[in-house]
């Protein structure tokens, strides 16, 4: 594959998006991670929503 | 199913645990397929291999602005039914909304210097996609800044649906001004002006970004409602604490 006279410019367009879309999925799966583990940490801590103390679960 | 079962938290949370695993797969793979396509797309034959740059730049603006209007339904869903899945999904829109709308200003402008001779020129249609980007960064910084997140939101919305007026100007702004970005060459009357050769690959590439967003936005949405439990929780606690010890 021959990218020509502007292969920088390509490679940069790809470079970018990449880091892009890689650090808004780190992003989720990070956040996802921390929020479990906070809800982890109240559950055992028996603090627990109104709808799980309504519905016994 | 009804669609209003969809509208429980927890039933949506179901739903999305069971969804998003082939949702991812299938974005991955059609990502393969469509990067496999346009590495191997011929090249313009006034562009040459920059032309590249377009299986990143078209999607990435497409869902720059389908992120708004994804705000923009949910926005009516916080002021008319003032149903809290909405606002979760405005709210989930939004950072994904304007990472894709920078991915397009910046390949815009990578591809903007080798063919255009500059990286950024005033014209109507990238001002008017920069001025989505800061309507954007407007939204968060309502979300993230909020001390009351009900007031976020529907401050959030208002701006939503304020700043929809934003989309048709970005639609038709290389129609109605004289502008240096080419006119619609994709969904236009008459047909596409594309070669099938890059439309193809161009096409796989649109839909392996817009499975990428509604996967992102699907988990972003489910982060946010446990981010929301979190939060009730602690006040909760912070409630019987302040009971057992008046």
């Amino acid at each position: 594959m021959n990218l020509g006279p502007h292969a920088d410019f390509i490679i940069a367009a790809y470079a970018v998006t990449a880091v892009v879309v890689a650090a808004l999925i780190a992003w989720v799966v990070l956040d996802y991670s921390a929020q479990r583990r906070i809800l982890g940490d109240l559950d055992d801590r028996g603090i627990t929503r109104r709808a799980q103390r309504k519905t016994g679960s | 199913m009804a669609v209003i079962d969809l509208a429980n938290p927890a039933r949506f949370l179901s739903i999305v645990n069971r969804v998003l695993p082939w949702l991812a797969a299938a974005t991955i793979i059609l990502f393969a397929v469509g990067l496999y396509r346009a590495m191997n797309a011929p090249d313009d034959y006034q562009q040459g291999a920059t032309v590249k740059i377009m299986f990143l730049h078209v999607p990435a603006a497409w869902l720059g602005m389908f992120g708004w209007g994804v705000m923009c339904v949910a926005a009516l869903g916080t002021l008319v039914w003032r149903h809290p899945l909405a606002d979760v999904a405005g709210k989930a829109a939004a950072p994904i909304g304007a990472a894709f709308t920078f991915i397009c200003l910046v390949t815009g402008s990578l591809w903007g210097r080798p063919t255009w001779g500059t990286y950024w020129v005033w014209d109507a249609r990238l001002t008017s996609m920069l001025v989505l980007l800061l309507l954007y960064l407007g939204v968060l910084a309502l979300y993230w800044t909020a001390e009351e997140p009900g007031r976020g939101a529907r401050a959030a919305a208002i701006l939503s649906l304020v700043g929809a007026v934003n989309l048709p100007i970005i639609k038709f702004s290389v129609d109605w001004w004289n502008t240096l970005h080419q006119p619609a060459s994709v969904f236009r009357m008459g047909g596409s002006t594309i070669d099938p050769a890059l439309l193809s690959p161009l096409l796989i590439m649109a839909f392996a970004f817009t499975l990428l967003f509604m996967t992102l936005h699907l988990a972003v949405m489910r982060n946010e409602i446990f981010r929301r439990r979190v939060r009730s929780m602690r006040l909760m606690q912070a409630q019987e604490l302040a009971e057992a010890h008046p």
